[in-house]
């Protein structure tokens, strides 16, 4: 059984029925995706795609169809909202995939997660989502690269985490899950929360971490690692070419003007923790492969 | 409105000033110009005393800073109008280099003329959103009108940091804090008190990411004002607050992100000669750093998002295109939301509405991958098919150089 989402999540799509959720969820379907339910607010009642069922609200999407993960392809202005109604719901684990919200609404949110009794795990936003291969893809992936194995794979990007995943799955090694955590400053589950996820999960044997400039998510998680993590660890750090000052594309993207955040930094502290290192982004799989062989 | 590149939009000082001053913090009189006839009729509204002429552009470090035909300061006190005036002849429309604009320099559209002020102490005041925390934080210091990053490495103990929790906003004893720490009483501590409270209602409702006064001052006569404001906010927001857009300026920004960001891309200009165009901000950076590796250099971040249509994608080329430094293009795409075929068609599309004269590299990969290589293949573009990263950053380098 692997953590998060598996073939027993039953997933309900936040945003169904607009265009990107119609597009993703359908993608999701066709995976092998479990989707319960959608909610619309207004839209109750309704069939989309004549077969799964549209609620008003979370709350009706749990009780009704007892969705226990959901994804939310909610437009900016409304993500942070739809967020709190899951928290509220009870979901366990929120996965948003909006880009572009407000930093200060995810201020806002994270208050609400760090409050006592809080059940929900969040993740994201501005994710690509989450899949494990073989059994659940909840997000915009692309399902082929992938392949079932036992490599777990954590990243703040997108596209360059595809990548990570096809030169591994092209040397035959598969992944556990693939957490994608987003590029946003404020996000609900950092590198070092879903670090330590993939090392108590029994079913990863190995962990790739892929970070980019700005923050010290990549450096907190390398302090836990060096503590606590005997699993073969790999990284790659995107950035190092960036110019101070600037935010490059993601809004977590940006080395301080004082400095705080630079790519050597983070990679100083990998190799700290003992993390093989791969220099070049062609390369992450290899410096895996190098400390790790599948048994 | 058009998409923001970077995710932080920045405003004049004396748009700051103004609001700070609507939000309750006391700030010298001041009035901006920019011609000269403004210039004129905001010196009449200034009395013919000691008056300080600020160029206004995006950067710090304007005082220090000399124009391109060797005049020295962007910051001058003068002793009256008439020498203001002549003053404002030299930087209105003149090129400002500073420590923060790179050597090419700002052109100075804007000037701003306050009234002088008797400085008894210069302090630092700010309020910025920390990610690690997800809280607003105060910072204060009682070493003023320098670089607080330098008071942050040698005197660290002189800044004080008063976190304030967005779901109980900023309370009596947070001012307490800040004020005691920076030696203020009595009624200074009431003044500071209203001014913490003006900073933070700005930065709360308006989504600033920074709101900073440096130097805050005290008077001999014991009034507090801000003597400079730095605020910017978080681009992402801006649709909440058209007044904080109508702020931006166009003029303080690269013209060739200004045109990307019409067609919400994503753009930042580079010095190098290599263009690449990617999906995905973190791949993006990725391609840079791979070009990099292998002895290139980048000519841009260029992410054309996941949802990148024909028409962007053409924009995006022909944006790359109109940089003359650029020898040799690299399009890498990873298709997930992002389709290789609506790629391929955009480069296909783009390479005929513009003359394709460098070297073009494209690696594509991912959600229609196969047909997007057949589009390519079959198009009478001139362009190098490469299947991995490294593949394709090394064949872009080697025809560049």
């Amino acid at each position: 059984m692997s953590i998060l989402v598996n073939k027993d999540t039953r997933l309900v799509v936040q945003g169904i029925t607009g265009k990107t959720g119609t597009f993703h969820t359908q993608q999701c379907v066709e995976y092998g995706t479990n989707v319960v339910a959608g909610v619309t607010p207004g839209k109750g009642g309704q069939l989309w795609e004549g077969t799964v069922p549209v609620c008003n609200t979370v709350q009706e999407a749990v009780k009704q169809h007892g969705a226990n993960v959901s994804v939310i392809y909610v437009p900016p202005a409304f993500a942070a909202d739809s967020i709190l109604e899951a928290i509220d719901a009870e979901i366990p684990l929120v996965i948003c995939i909006t880009e572009g919200v407000p930093v200060r609404d995810m201020a806002e949110v994270r208050q609400r997660l760090n409050l006592k009794g809080n059940q929900t795990r969040l993740i994201g936003p501005n994710c690509p989502g989450i899949i494990t291969p073989g059994e659940c893809k909840i997000g915009i992936m692309p399902g082929y690269i992938h392949k079932p194995g036992r490599v777990g794979v954590v990243s703040r990007s997108g596209t360059l985490t595809y990548e990570a995943v096809w030169q591994l799955t092209q040397r035959g090694h598969g992944q556990s899950t693939c957490i994608g955590i987003g590029g946003d400053p404020i996000n609900g589950t950092s590198q070092l929360d879903a670090v330590r996820l993939l090392n108590e999960d029994p079913d990863t044997d190995a962990i790739i971490m892929i970070g980019e400039i700005g923050g010290s998510a990549e450096e907190e998680a390398c302090a836990y690692i060096k503590e606590h993590v005997k699993k073969p660890v790999a990284g790659f750090i995107a950035g190092a070419s960036a110019p101070k000052g600037r935010t490059m594309g993601h809004a977590g993207a940006i080395v301080s003007a004082s400095g705080a955040g630079t790519a050597e930094a983070k990679f100083a502290a990998m190799e700290a923790a003992g993390v093989s290192i791969a220099r070049n982004p062609s390369e992450i799989a290899d410096a895996l492969l190098k400390i790790y062989q599948a048994s | 409105m058009s998409h923001l590149n970077a995710s932080i939009m920045n405003i004049h000082e004396y748009q700051a000033k103004q609001l700070l001053s609507d939000y309750g913090v006391p700030v010298p009189s001041g009035y901006p110009a920019q011609s000269k006839a403004e210039v004129e009729a905001a010196l009449a509204q200034l009395p013919d005393d000691a008056i300080v002429v600020k160029a206004q552009i995006h950067a710090g470090g304007r005082g220090k800073g000399t124009f391109t035909d060797g005049y020295k300061g962007g910051v001058k006190v003068t002793s009256g109008r008439a020498e203001a005036a002549e003053i404002a002849e030299k930087m209105l429309g003149n090129t400002l280099v500073t420590q923060q604009t790179g050597p090419q320099g700002r052109k100075v559209q804007t000037l701003y003329f306050t009234e002088a002020c008797d400085i008894e102490h210069e302090y630092y005041l700010a309020m910025v959103l920390d990610r690690e925390s997800s809280q607003a934080v105060i910072i204060a210091s009682t070493e003023g009108g320098m670089d607080i990053e330098a008071v942050a490495e040698a005197t660290p103990e002189k800044i004080v940091r008063v976190p304030v929790s967005p779901t109980l906003g900023l309370r009596p004893y947070h001012c307490r804090e800040v004020g005691f720490a920076l030696g203020f009483k009595g009624d200074q501590l009431k003044q500071l008190s209203r001014i913490l409270g003006g900073l933070y209602k700005l930065f709360w409702e308006k989504h600033a990411m920074l709101v900073e006064i440096n130097p805050l001052i005290t008077t001999p006569t014991g009034s507090i004002q801000a003597l400079d404001a730095k605020v910017s906010f978080d681009a992402n927001a801006l649709f909440l607050h058209e007044d904080i857009a109508a702020l931006r300026d166009l003029n303080e920004e690269d013209a060739k992100e200004v045109e990307a960001s019409k067609y919400n891309l994503s753009y930042i200009a580079l010095d190098g000669n290599i263009a690449c165009m990617v999906n995905g901000a973190g791949l993006a950076m990725a391609t840079m750093d791979i070009i990099q590796s292998f002895g290139g250099s980048p000519a841009n971040f260029l992410d054309v998002g996941g949802g990148a249509n024909e028409e962007q994608v053409t924009a995006a080329f022909k944006i790359i295109l109109s940089d003359p430094n650029v020898k040799g293009i690299l399009v890498n795409i990873f298709g997930g939301i992002m389709k290789c075929d609506v790629i391929a068609r955009g480069i296909v599309a783009a390479a005929q509405n513009v003359e394709l004269r460098v070297p073009l590299v494209v690696r594509l990969e991912g959600t229609n991958v196969e047909a997007g290589k057949q589009i390519l293949t079959e198009s009478t573009v001139a362009l190098t098919p490469a299947d991995s990263l490294a593949n394709a950053a090394q064949i872009i380098v080697e025809q560049v150089s």
